[in-house]
């Protein structure tokens, strides 16, 4: 079987044939007839030069294909076809067969295929990959914990000058450490949570920011961790199509995590903080550390507003007080839950250490079943309309 | 070294031909530049001026980095220089000189044709700034207003890219020329714009569509064919000129497209058939097809007289100079000096209609006009669909070439939309049904009412299937200043 590919389209129904991205495609792969603007997928390589300079916003359309749309096929189109179900469901979270085995075991969590939110944005995947990969230039790295507390996690900020690097709030993208492996081949990308908004960590600029933890021995972690400014690394991605945020702003968010698996969190607060949607829907996050001084972004959190962010950030090792995990703190939230729970409008996401998901998904068991509900028909349910999202490593 | 793709900001212009080292040229454009803010800021009424719209600026000619949305105050807009980069080993494309290197200096003995195009060109951009000033006050929509704004900003900077080749390649005539951009002025008794269409009022937002579809569509042919230019300079200008005026094209076919999706939408509502139904259909707050066909009637037509003579010896100069091509004359296969073609043109024969061939070089206006047909009934088509997919039976067609012409062969005669000469009496008895009248105007007057919530449009019109730079219905694309 040919392995699904990317295709870039036009839409028929926006586009106003004005032969912009025609004139500007540097390879030629764009043609038109008197019906039609076509991309010839054997020659389109992806550079993205058409896209700005479009005036109407219908050449930014893909679909994944087994066997790419013809140039013939194409200029018959009076609409765009939709996105064919590809093997056992839509919504491939990367072409490469690596980065998709990786994504498949961290939501693997989630109890069965994972889909995006019905109003989720359409997420880019694979744009760079091993053999292209696009560079990104250090431009911060800095401590997020104390000295003190044992753990060392990063706040990497990375830019990508003038290659488009598209992502939205949820994906990943690939880092390749350097250097080769045991049997001389280059090493394969290690995936990290992006953990800024779409529009960049700095609005409107093109960068993105990772949450990264110092592992021992880890290879690429201590790369990543020991980045200098102005370092430059080759990147692979951006990877994910399914742990997205809904668009929607009156959808109500309810995020679990620990350590580093706030990195998406960070990004899906900033999105709705710079889009001022926070108001309408509402986000409940389940925050939990070791202690204050290793939990990543303590204090710019306490800078969030309750009322856009109810927060619970809980303690396992704080001195003078009882260890606390995240399913003690959801249990005692049981009527909020189980509110929540029973809103068609939430969307559960759960993300950080594998170790985590036994706890928590006892914890939304229980508060189910104190309702009267069976936890895997809710847990079903919501997972088939793209409302529970694990990820977990 | 001069970075000539980036933007600098390092002097009051934002350019990317080095300006800063060009003392003479900086010196003239910054002498112009008061008066050009002058001219912005007594046109557009003030509370727009302070309102902040959100609007494209070109950062970089470089695709990948061509424009950047944000919100600005139009005053503050960065009006720049920029030049699409210059391609190495350009030749002249057609004419005498084909093949030879493209010029970097005007050519001596074409100094005067080039320097008239270029005044020309650059009459056009203000004047339809000029044309559309008070649009503003009754959009119908902040989307809209924006997309209007946007329009205004970038023919403002098309100005400035006229400005620069005049007061770089002519000198002492050639500032002159550019003041004299300034003074004249669109509808100005003593001192109009130069093309009749840019004379012509834009009342409606209607008319404002139609424009932008069918007179911003002659710009566009003109700086195609500009692009094709011998002199490099022309040429790299009109060629980043061309991927801001496709905004425009965008403007007009979508403003008229909705339009007319609203109206079928109310007709099927109210279970209206009857597209000749009118006064049931204007009762209820939108523009009946028979008058959108009128407005398209009047604009089109107004826009074929941009195009000249059918027959001319000073288009077939400019050719064969290499100083002006052909619609993508670069895909076009032949010896690009049309030195044995011909080119089948209208003309009056006996009372007749006909078609006869002509030496192709004194047919380059002819032929772009052709061109330009072609391309605007594209967008005609897809309004067509539009009206098909509501089930309306009602068909919106170009009229004929020959009906309400002012200049070429057709001048000065009537004839009907489908082409046949009619007696002048007949054809006033029946102009009414095919050109918009002052009642008509009035109507959709009457339906020019601001909508200034986000998110919400007049009744006349439907919202946009996409948002600018992908942006969310309810986005506020002007925060409009409140005093």
């Amino acid at each position: 079987m040919n392995k699904p590919l990317k295709q870039h389209l036009i839409d028929p129904e926006i586009c106003i044939r004005c032969y912009t991205c025609e004139m500007t495609c540097p390879v030629e792969a764009i043609t038109h007839d008197d019906n039609n603007v076509v991309v010839d997928a054997e020659k389109c390589d992806f550079c993205m030069d058409c896209i700005p300079v479009c005036p109407t916003g219908s050449i930014d359309e893909w679909r994944v294909v087994e066997t790419p749309y013809s140039l013939d096929e194409q200029f018959e189109w009076d609409e765009l076809p939709a996105q064919e179900e590809i093997g056992e469901a839509s919504g491939v979270e990367a072409l490469d067969d690596a980065m998709a085995a990786l994504l498949a075991e961290a939501h693997a969590g989630a109890g069965g295929k994972s889909k995006a939110p019905a109003s989720a944005a359409k997420p880019s995947v694979n744009l760079y990959n091993l053999g292209k990969p696009a560079t990104a230039r250090v431009t911060g790295n800095y401590r997020l914990t104390s000295e003190e507390s044992g753990s060392d996690v990063r706040h990497i900020i990375l830019d990508f000058g003038a290659q488009p690097f598209p992502v939205l709030e949820g994906q990943s993208i690939g880092i390749i450490p350097p250097g080769t492996d045991a049997d001389g081949k280059p090493h394969l990308p290690r995936l990290y949570s992006v953990s800024s908004p779409r529009d960049g960590e700095r609005p409107n600029y093109n960068n993105l920011s990772l949450t990264v933890k110092r592992e021992e021995k880890g290879l690429c972690s201590n790369y990543v961790c020991d980045l200098k400014i102005g370092d430059e690394i080759k990147v692979t991605g951006p990877f994910g199509a399914t742990f997205l945020m809904p668009e929607d702003p009156a959808a109500r968010l309810l995020m679990v995590c620990t350590g580093t698996g706030s990195a998406p969190f960070r990004a899906f607060t900033m999105r709705r903080q710079r889009s001022k949607a926070g108001g309408a829907g509402d986000m409940t996050m389940f925050f939990g550390a070791r202690t204050p001084d290793s939990l990543p972004y303590f204090g710019p959190l306490g800078k969030v507003p309750e009322q856009l962010l109810k927060k619970h950030l809980v303690f396992s090792r704080q001195p003078g007080q009882q260890k606390e995990y995240v399913q003690h703190r959801m249990m005692n939230e049981e009527e909020a839950l189980a509110d929540l729970l029973a809103d068609p409008k939430t969307h559960i996401y759960i993300c950080g250490l594998r170790g985590m998901e036994q706890g928590v998904e006892e914890a939304f068991r229980s508060i189910s079943e104190s309702t009267g509900q069976s936890w895997d028909a809710t847990r079903d349910a919501m997972r088939d309309e793209g409302r529970y999202h694990v990820e977990t490593y | 070294m001069i970075d000539l793709i980036n933007v600098s900001y390092d002097t009051q212009i934002p350019n990317n031909v080095g300006l800063s080292s060009d003392k003479r040229v900086l010196k003239a454009l910054e002498k112009w530049h008061p008066g050009y803010i002058n001219w912005w800021n007594d046109l557009i009424p003030q509370n727009f001026q302070k309102s902040m719209v959100y609007l494209r600026t070109a950062v970089s000619v470089d695709p990948k980095g061509w424009a950047k949305f944000d919100y600005v105050k139009m005053p503050e807009y960065r009006w720049g220089v920029l030049l699409a980069p210059e391609v190495e080993g350009r030749v002249i494309p057609c004419g005498e000189h084909m093949g030879q290197p493209a010029w970097q200096e005007v050519p001596g003995e074409y100094r005067n044709m080039l320097k008239r195009l270029i005044v020309i060109q650059g009459d056009t951009e203000p004047g339809s700034v000029e044309q559309q000033r008070f649009l503003g006050l009754t959009a119908p929509s902040l989307y809209d207003m924006r997309n209007l704004f946007q329009v205004n900003v970038e023919e403002g900077r098309h100005l400035w890219a006229m400005v620069y080749l005049l007061q770089k390649y002519f000198g002492k005539d050639g500032r002159e020329e550019a003041d004299d951009l300034l003074v004249r002025s669109s509808g100005s008794e003593e001192a109009p714009r130069m093309l009749g269409a840019f004379n012509e009022e834009t009342p409606d937002w209607l008319s404002f569509f139609m424009f932008t579809y069918f007179t911003d569509r002659d710009g566009k042919m003109q700086l195609e064919s500009l692009a094709q230019s011998g002199f490099d300079p022309l040429s790299r200008t009109c060629r980043f000129m061309l991927t801001e005026e496709a905004h425009h094209m965008f403007v007009g076919e979508t403003g008229v497209g909705r339009t007319i999706e609203k109206t079928c939408e109310v007709m099927n509502a109210n279970g209206i058939t009857d597209p000749y139904d009118i006064d049931k259909i204007r009762d209820l707050g939108v523009i009946d097809l028979p008058t959108i066909q009128k407005k398209l009637n009047l604009h089109y037509t107004l826009s074929l007289d941009l195009f000249g003579q059918e027959v001319s010896t000073n288009a077939a100069n400019a050719f064969n100079a290499g100083i002006k091509g052909r619609y993508m004359e670069h895909r076009l296969k032949d010896d690009h000096q049309l030195k044995n073609d011909t080119y089948p043109v209208w003309d009056f024969v006996d009372g007749k209609l006909v078609r006869h061939e002509v030496p192709a070089l004194t047919a380059i206006n002819m032929r772009l006009r052709d061109d330009y047909t072609r391309d605007a009934a594209g967008g005609v088509g897809r309004w067509n669909k539009i009206i098909e997919k509501a089930g309306i039976e009602f068909e919106l067609k170009l009229p004929h070439e020959s009906f309400h012409r002012q200049i070429g062969v057709f001048s000065g005669k009537t004839f009907d939309p489908d082409g046949n000469l009619l007696s002048g009496e007949e054809y006033d008895k029946r102009k009414n049904d095919w050109l918009p009248t002052h009642a008509d105007g009035d109507f959709i007057q009457s339906l020019m009412k601001p909508v200034t919530e986000p998110g919400q449009f007049a009744s006349w019109i439907a919202p946009p299937k996409v948002g600018i730079d992908n942006k969310p219905g309810d986005f506020e694309y002007v925060k409009l200043y409140m005093a």
